[in-house]
């Protein structure tokens, strides 16, 4: 059907409809790779790259769709919506032989005329319709909306939705694109309170298999897309990092024997990934997860060879096992909870709705919660992340940056309305997920200051930003979360990547203590590049983790003047000056404030001791810190830890072409390339999300203002919690970066005295964990990683073998074999019994006297045939004459 | 004229017969025994045919006395060889069949 010009400007964009093609192309291009990757002159690499970057041009056409449709700058959405206002549409944009359906409703006139309660009615009122039964839900919603809102609506309108219905019916069984109130035509801006709907998610549904021919009692299950604000963030973040993980990859890995598997694994989990973030159903979702979770395993243990290695792709593995178990029950209550749908966004108006009972919430919330902790390295499924940097480092690069560990976190956003709703506590606004953020996230922190290997401090570093992402969601920050996880994947791949560099340069090793220091003067650029990563770590303006990270502290409502309910102390111009973050609490989020304040301080403090120790001082590589001593009492009881992280890197087989006499030099521009990249990336970003009141301040265009929130935030869709802002405050963020400020001066002064002492030392010998016992027992605790480890290898795992491994040879030997020989002795006897009576008495006693009788019969029988025919007619007349006379005289 | 008159007849001579073929050692004189076997069946035959009016036992007997010439033509010719053989032919030497 062709399209008045009206109408075209609100149909389904084509990228929107066919986006299932990107997580297409890295699939085919790993099959391609594994099939003929060895044989091309690049060795397979040129195929990863080549559907990266068309993974990358796709998804940057989608961003830029999408973007374009919610506004580039806020503000000029207003006149847009005025030519359909009071229109409601259902027009078919598109039908290729009854198979390939596209429909959208667009209904953007009820937002502008009617209040907030009556567009919030409405929208949890509608069904999210299934590509199974297209027929029945389009003709549901019809009702629903000619019923209660648009009276006014033209007998054109009416007519032409009559024929939708009819073609749905004939085009049940294709594949459907279905967007409730599209993005652009819908956007309509109230007078204050910005968009009444935004942001609604377009599903391109095929039904998968359906069960059943009467439409009352049928279930099917459909697959397929689902784009809205934080799938196309994720499609971005994930091209990006992938993209420049990739060419940083062709230099880095260059020369492994594995060259080809290790790109061909690349493109796998760049396609399970966005397959992850793409899809509609929470079936796709475990898929696309478990995926996730197979490409890691196979890219932490690339050099499997050495044992730590395999053993830690399969502690990640079997770690994420434990989640997964969490995450089947949850998404199997989900199922259940919400009558029977795998459907996201059908999950979640109904949790929004209040459709799904609170206890199957609750339970699939905690279930799936086990799940993100293990797969986003939550409190206490942690471990595997920091032993997960036995692979190769743009792998952790990838996994920490833009797949596996933001996966959890991304779930927590697609099924936000099921964790928000079933973690709130009940007759509170608290919710519990925030304090497991605030537990992980200084967990993390803290951890990370014992590190000596400088992946490893990147590793606890992601566990403690994941756990700022889980506790900016769990305050009900959604935006502020999504924001963070957004600028933490370019300044975290930028630190990876740099200590990619770095170890580069150090003979491959990792060790910050015993293989680095001074490189500043060495490899200036990737000194830049890691400063600016760490700068934006830390929260430093204008960097994009200061943006973010306060945000968050905002989200909390506990700062005065941030909530959103409570008019504040210091400062409330009515607008809010700082940043737009969203929150709903009422200020009860004061211990996980406390937390994300303590970790702000925390990642400064770490982050300087990697800067301090990794780039100033001397260079401690190349032998010369074979002959200082000054090490060893830390060593010994360090080693246990820290052999696995500072053996295996550099034997991985790296064709290390150029001869490094003792000191470190640059890397290659494919490596210091990707870096500076990421580190332009890492400073702009933040200002995607400014705060209005900084944007006025500068004297910016208003619509500059928070338009990440714009962006990725759905507003009034049905399928979106109703949260409500809290208010930015100015001096938050003095304070917040006041606190790291200080930290950074007081770790950078530790170390300059140090240096200045020895410029070859890492540590002070009399420091001052030697000389408190509490401290030196915190720093035991932290030195064995809060004996977690222990914990599960040594008490639960050990615990649970040994006498699980006892019982069961008790049960062996007793029972099983018991049973065994009893069965064997009463089959002896038994045996011996048929033997004697059965089979010598019964069966042989019938063998041998049917041979018998056969041998006396035939004996009898000998003397008949005498050979003379004469008898044999004797006998034959006088059987004859017998049976004529018994014929005769009997009958 | 009777019927049981040919059926005595006939009998009578079925008997001589089945005597012949039991008793007599000679090969030569047991296939002239079945002759009169055959014969007294003939005899039958007619008489019936002759009795109910119809040319069939007639016909029969006519066919009886085919096949007879050819099984004493067999018969004949099995004599024969056990003479070449045995030098006589005394049907109970030949007992080659004996169990």
């Amino acid at each position: 059907m062709f399209l008045a010009a009206a109408e075209a400007a609100s149909e389904t964009p084509w990228i929107f409809e066919n986006i299932w093609i990107v997580p297409a192309i890295p699939a085919l291009s790993f099959l391609l790779i594994i099939a003929i990757g060895k044989r091309l002159p690049m060795k397979g690499s040129e195929i990863g790259l080549a559907s990266i970057a068309a993974v990358f041009a796709l998804s940057m056409f989608a961003t830029y769709t999408w973007v374009d449709q919610i506004g580039f700058t806020g503000g000029h959405s207003e006149e847009s919506a005025e030519g359909d206002t009071g229109d409601a549409e259902y027009s078919e944009t598109e039908s290729l032989g009854g198979g390939v359906q596209s429909v959208v409703l667009d209904t953007p006139g009820f937002a502008a005329a009617e209040g907030d309660e009556s567009s919030e009615e409405k929208t949890e009122s509608k069904p999210v319709p299934n590509a199974c039964f297209a027929d029945e839900d389009t003709g549901d919603s019809d009702d629903a909306e000619y019923g209660d809102d648009v009276d006014s609506a033209d007998k054109d309108a009416e007519s032409q939705s009559s024929d939708e219905t009819d073609s749905g019916t004939e085009a049940s069984a294709g594949i459907q694109t279905v967007s409730l109130t599209n993005p652009s035509g819908s956007s309509v801006y109230a007078a204050s309170d910005g968009y009444e709907t935004r942001g609604e998610a377009i599903i391109t549904d095929t039904c998968w298999f359906k069960t059943g021919a009467d439409s009352s009692t049928a279930s099917g299950i459909s697959v397929g897309t689902l784009v809205d604000g934080q799938s196309i963030m994720m499609l971005f973040v994930v091209s990006i990092i992938s993209g420049l993980v990739h060419i940083y990859s062709t230099d880095y890995v260059n020369g492994d024997r594995r060259y080809t598997h290790y790109f061909a694994f690349l493109s796998l989990f760049t396609a399970a990934m966005l397959f992850m973030v793409l899809s509609s159903s929470t079936l796709q979702l475990i898929v696309g997860w478990e995926l996730v979770g197979v490409c890691s395993f196979g890219l932490i243990g690339h050099w499997w060879e050495e044992k730590p290695n395999s053993d830690a792709a399969l502690k990640a593995f079997l770690t994420n096992r434990v989640g997964d178990i969490g995450l089947l029950i949850g998404m199997i209550v989900l199922y259940f909870g919400a009558e029977r749908t795998f459907d996201i966004a059908e999950i979640n108006r109904q949790a929004v709705a209040g459709e799904i009972n609170q206890l199957h919430l609750s339970v699939a919330a905690l279930c799936l919660m086990t799940a993100i902790m293990s797969k986003s390295g939550q409190f206490v499924l942690h471990t595997w992340l920091p032993d997960a940097m036995a692979g190769p480092t743009p792998v952790s690069a990838l996994i920490h940056a833009a797949t596996m560990v933001v996966a959890g976190v991304y779930m927590i956003g697609r099924l936000y309305p099921v964790f928000w709703e079933g973690f709130m506590m009940p007759g509170t606004n608290l919710n519990a997920m925030a304090f497991i953020g605030g537990l992980t996230t200084v967990g993390g922190g803290l951890l990370a200051f014992v590190q000596r290997d400088i992946k490893k401090v990147l590793a606890y570093s992601t566990v403690s930003q994941l756990g700022y992402m889980v506790l900016a969601l769990g305050m009900g920050a959604y935006t502020a979360g999504m924001f963070h996880l957004f600028t933490h994947a370019f300044f975290k791949a930028c630190l990876f990547l740099g200590a990619g560099s770095v170890s580069h340069a150090c003979h491959h090793s990792f060790d910050m203590k015993s293989d680095m220091g001074g490189l500043r003067k060495y490899m200036p650029k990737t000194f830049w590049t890691f400063m600016i990563g760490t700068g934006a770590l830390m929260g430093i303006p204008p960097l994009a983790g200061f943006w973010s990270k306060d945000e968050i502290l905002v989200g909390a409502q506990v700062w005065p003047g941030t909530s959103s309910e409570k008019p504040g102390a210091f400062v409330d111009d009515g607008e809010g000056f700082w940043l737009a973050a969203t929150g709903g609490g009422d200020g009860t989020f004061t211990i996980p404030f406390i937390f994300g304040c303590i970790t702000a301080a925390l990642t400064a403090a770490y982050m300087t001791r990697v800067i301090m120790l990794t780039f100033f001082g001397e260079y401690r590589g190349g032998g010369a810190h074979d002959d200082h001593g000054h090490d060893d009492a830390h060593d010994t009881h360090a080693a246990a830890d820290h052999d696995d992280a500072h053996d295996t890197h550099d034997a991985h087989g790296h064709d290390d072409a150029h001869g490094h006499g003792g000191l470190p030099h640059e890397s290659g521009s494919r490596i210091t390339i990707p870096l500076m990249i990421l580190a332009f990336m890492a400073s702009v970003v933040g200002f995607l999300n400014m705060p209005s009141g900084f944007v006025k301040a500068l004297g910016l265009p208003e619509g500059w203002a928070h338009r990440f929130e714009d962006w990725v935030e759905p507003v009034g869709t049905g399928q979106f919690p109703a949260i409500d802002h809290a208010k930015p405050s100015l001096s938050l963020a003095v304070f917040a970066t006041g606190l790291g400020l200080i930290s950074i001066l007081v770790v950078r002064g530790y170390y300059m005295k140090l240096f200045a002492k020895d410029p070859m030392a890492t540590e002070y010998t009399d420091g001052l964990a030697s000389k408190f016992p509490p401290l030196r027992a915190l720093h035991n605790v932290l030195e064995n990683k809060y004996y977690l480890d222990h914990l599960y290898s040594g008490v639960i795992a050990g615990g649970t073998t040994g006498p699980l491994a006892r019982a069961a040879y008790w049960v062996n030997q007793n029972i099983l074999d018991g049973i065994i020989n009893t069965v064997g002795k009463t089959g002896v006897l038994l045996g011996r019994f048929i033997y004697r009576f059965f089979d010598q008495g019964v069966v042989d006693g019938a063998v041998n006297s049917s041979g018998q009788a056969a041998g006396l019969s035939g004996q009898f029988l000998r003397g008949v045939q005498s050979g003379q025919v004469r008898n044999y007619a004797t006998l034959m007349f006088g059987a004859t004459a017998l049976i004529v006379a018994v014929f005769m005289f009997a009958v | 004229m009777y019927l049981n008159q040919f059926l005595i007849f006939s009998a009578i001579l079925f008997c001589i017969g089945v005597y012949g073929v039991l008793v007599r050692k000679n090969g030569v004189l047991v296939l002239m025994s079945i002759e009169l076997i055959l014969n007294a069946v003939n005899i039958n035959l007619v008489a019936f045919g002759t009795f109910h009016g119809q040319a069939a036992g007639q016909v029969f007997a006519l066919f009886v006395i085919a096949v007879a010439a050819a099984e004493v033509g067999v018969g004949l010719a099995i004599v024969l060889l056990i003479y070449r053989n045995r030098r006589s032919i005394d049907v109970s030497e030949a007992d080659l069949l004996k169990g």
